[in-house]
């Protein structure tokens, strides 16, 4: 079976971010694969060892996006593909959609392509669906579960209500949830390979499109709603007096 | 402004959710209520009643479950024949993805997660959490129609009318779709995602003299779901409690879990990383019981209480037990 993987290199999670003058500042704390791809990863090793073929990893970005490359090659993924073009400025989703389809298709006679649910510094979620609409090929979202018997593939997709179990026909596209399984460490010799992997980059033109033109555009920041100035501690001499303080606090808010 | 509303709904029960986007569509401007299922007249009543203007309804047995590719089918379709100007989704799982296919077959712009919108010389012009909530984005969308998500609970939701009715315009069924539905196995509890309390259990939760953190854990959990029940709440954890499989992933809070905004955040036994307070943050007023008096949680709460909460849980239950008459 023939894997894809799309991975992005984002801020971990814990960095800070502030805003100053309607500008972003990031700090500097080193950029990793974004957490929600390590899951995507793990599902595509995961169908590989099932039942045999390759993962290739594949990313669009700046050289900060071998990050995420190497992280993947590191867990398992046995080649990566950076996709960087100089005219390419900022991507919405859509626009981002289109260079991995387009990328899919180079690549050719991909099986199945493997998201992860989110990137953490857009927080979007759209890629996946845009790419397998792009693709025409069936988009099984928030998978938790999956089985492939021969062409059949079966989900089992996190949804409110609890799970919704799918089926389609291969070629399909995945993006995967936290409860797919933990992903797995990279092995010292899988980090060893990832080090001296020299990554390919598609162009535009590698792609055979046009620079896409973003519908969405980012404008100004704002720093997220200040939180009330002060905690109030709620004292007392017992559970119970703190308990009856707190109850009073909570039902004067009149939220309940 | 010609504003559709898409109501998320599974298996003819709307989301709460879907009402809040209705709100914000009427004061926008004129509302059709898009419902696409099957078996769907009690919706469709609940849609007027909720405020639409029109109901545009393709229900039909081939809709009868959730298919991606088929009910972004249909909305493209009508969508781009009737050219509404704005197309407002609530952010659940079936809203993001309709919205995310639908915006590839119209050429049109999405943007997820919204919890703030407004029009400016017609534009729509939306503000979004990003950098789990860290920080705010203004967007702007060059294409029409305009494909947004409304973040839960972050727009009013309307009082309903009854007697209400208007217009159903039937809209054509485009059912292809290469995915097949075998079945559904439901979670149990309320959905954090629309809850208006939320009580959150971390891993203060697993450690009480004498039980080993399992059995610490089972009680601690027991205690969270009392004073949640008191509150017609949901129970929500922190990933530690997770991670070690003491509650099931379905009531993460946090940046790799779910993302709330309850009227009502009570977090037991949570320090208050940065990853759970994304999911959080934008909860009206957080309650923090937490035995560190410098636990961060108590730098974003509104009331906190240091101590025990397998001491103060109990007590707060009885507490709002007896002045909530229950
Ligand atoms: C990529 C990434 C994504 C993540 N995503 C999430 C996410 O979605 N959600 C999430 O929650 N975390 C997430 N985390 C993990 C996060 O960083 C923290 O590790 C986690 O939130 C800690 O959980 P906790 O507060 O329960 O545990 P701890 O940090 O161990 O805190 C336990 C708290 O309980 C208090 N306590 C102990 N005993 C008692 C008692 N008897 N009574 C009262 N209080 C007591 C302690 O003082 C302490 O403050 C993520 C981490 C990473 C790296
Ligand atoms: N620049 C990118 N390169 C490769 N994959 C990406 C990129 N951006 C997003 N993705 C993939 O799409 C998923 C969802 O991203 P998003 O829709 O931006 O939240 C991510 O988890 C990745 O799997």
């Amino acid at each position: 079976m023939k894997i894809v993987v799309c991975v992005k290199t984002t801020l971990p999670s814990e960095a800070q971010v502030r805003v100053e003058g309607g500008k972003l500042v990031l700090d500097n704390t080193p950029p990793v694969i974004n957490p929600w791809d390590e899951y995507a990863v793990e599902a595509a090793l995961q169908q590989k060892e099932a039942v045999g073929g390759t993962v290739t990893a594949i990313s669009i970005g700046d050289e900060s996006a071998a990050v995420a490359l190497k992280h993947a090659l590191a867990m398992g993924a046995d080649d990566a593909i950076r996709i960087s073009d100089a005219s390419l400025a900022a991507l919405d989703t859509l626009a981002a959609a289109r260079l991995l389809a387009a990328a899919i298709q180079k690549i050719g006679g991909v099986d199945l392509v493997c998201f992860g649910r989110q990137a953490i510094d857009g927080d979007s979620g759209v890629t996946p669906a845009q790419t397998a609409r792009l693709l025409g090929w069936p988009a099984l979202t928030l998978a938790s579960a999956v089985h492939v018997e021969g062409r059949r593939i079966r989900v089992e997709r996190s949804i409110e209500e609890g799970r919704q179990i799918v089926a389609a026909e291969l070629p399909a596209v995945l993006s995967v949830v936290k409860d797919f399984a933990e992903p797995r460490y990279p092995t010292f010799m899988g980090k060893r390979k990832a080090d001296r992997a020299e990554i390919p980059v598609w162009s535009l033109a590698d792609l055979g499109l046009p620079a896409p033109a973003p519908l969405v555009a980012w404008g100004d920041f704002a720093e997220p709603p200040a939180r009330t100035a002060q905690c109030e501690m709620i004292a007392g001499n017992s559970p119970e007096e703190i308990a009856e303080r707190l109850a009073e606090k909570i039902l004067a808010e009149k939220i309940l | 402004m010609n504003i559709w509303v898409y109501i998320d709904h599974f298996k003819g029960t709307p989301l709460p959710a879907s009402w809040e986007a209705l709100g914000l569509a009427k004061r926008l401007g004129n509302a059709a209520a898009v419902l696409l299922g099957h078996q769907l007249d009690e919706a469709v009543r609940a849609a007027f009643a909720f405020g639409a203007d029109a109901v545009l309804l393709a229900d039909d047995p081939a809709l009868a479950d959730y298919r991606a590719e088929a009910f972004a089918s249909t909305l493209s379709a009508a969508a781009s024949s009737q050219t509404p100007d704005l197309i407002l989704f609530p952010t659940t799982s079936r809203g993001r993805e309709i919205a995310a296919m639908a915006a590839v077959d119209l050429n049109a712009g999405v943007l997820v997660d919204v919890t703030a919108l407004e029009l400016a010389d017609g534009r729509v012009v939306a503000t979004r959490p990003v950098y789990g909530g860290k920080a705010l984005v203004r967007e702007t969308c060059a294409a029409r129609p305009a494909l947004v998500t409304l973040r839960g609970r972050a727009f009013p939701k309307p009082e309903p009318q009854t007697g209400r009715s208007g217009p159903v315009t039937r809209l054509q069924v485009r059912a292809e779709a290469r995915t097949t539905v075998e079945g559904y196995t439901a979670s149990e509890g309320v959905s954090l995602t629309d809850a208006s309390v939320i009580v959150s259990g971390g891993r203060g939760l697993t450690a009480f003299p004498g039980l080993d953190e399992k059995s610490a854990a089972a009680k601690g959990f027991a205690l969270l779901g009392e004073l949640a029940a008191v509150l017609n709440g949901a129970v929500g954890a922190s990933r530690a409690v997770v991670d070690a499989g003491f509650i099931p992933y379905a009531h993460q809070v946090g940046q790799t879990g779910k993302l709330v905004s309850p009227d009502l955040y009570i977090a037991c036994g949570i320090s208050g990383a940065i990853q759970h307070l994304a999911g959080m943050r934008t909860a009206k007023v957080i309650v923090a019981i937490n035995t560190d008096p410098h636990a961060p949680i108590f730098q974003v709460a509104r009331y906190g209480a240091v101590g025990d909460l397998y001491q103060i849980v109990p007590a707060l239950t009885a507490a709002l037990k007896k002045k909530l008459g229950k």
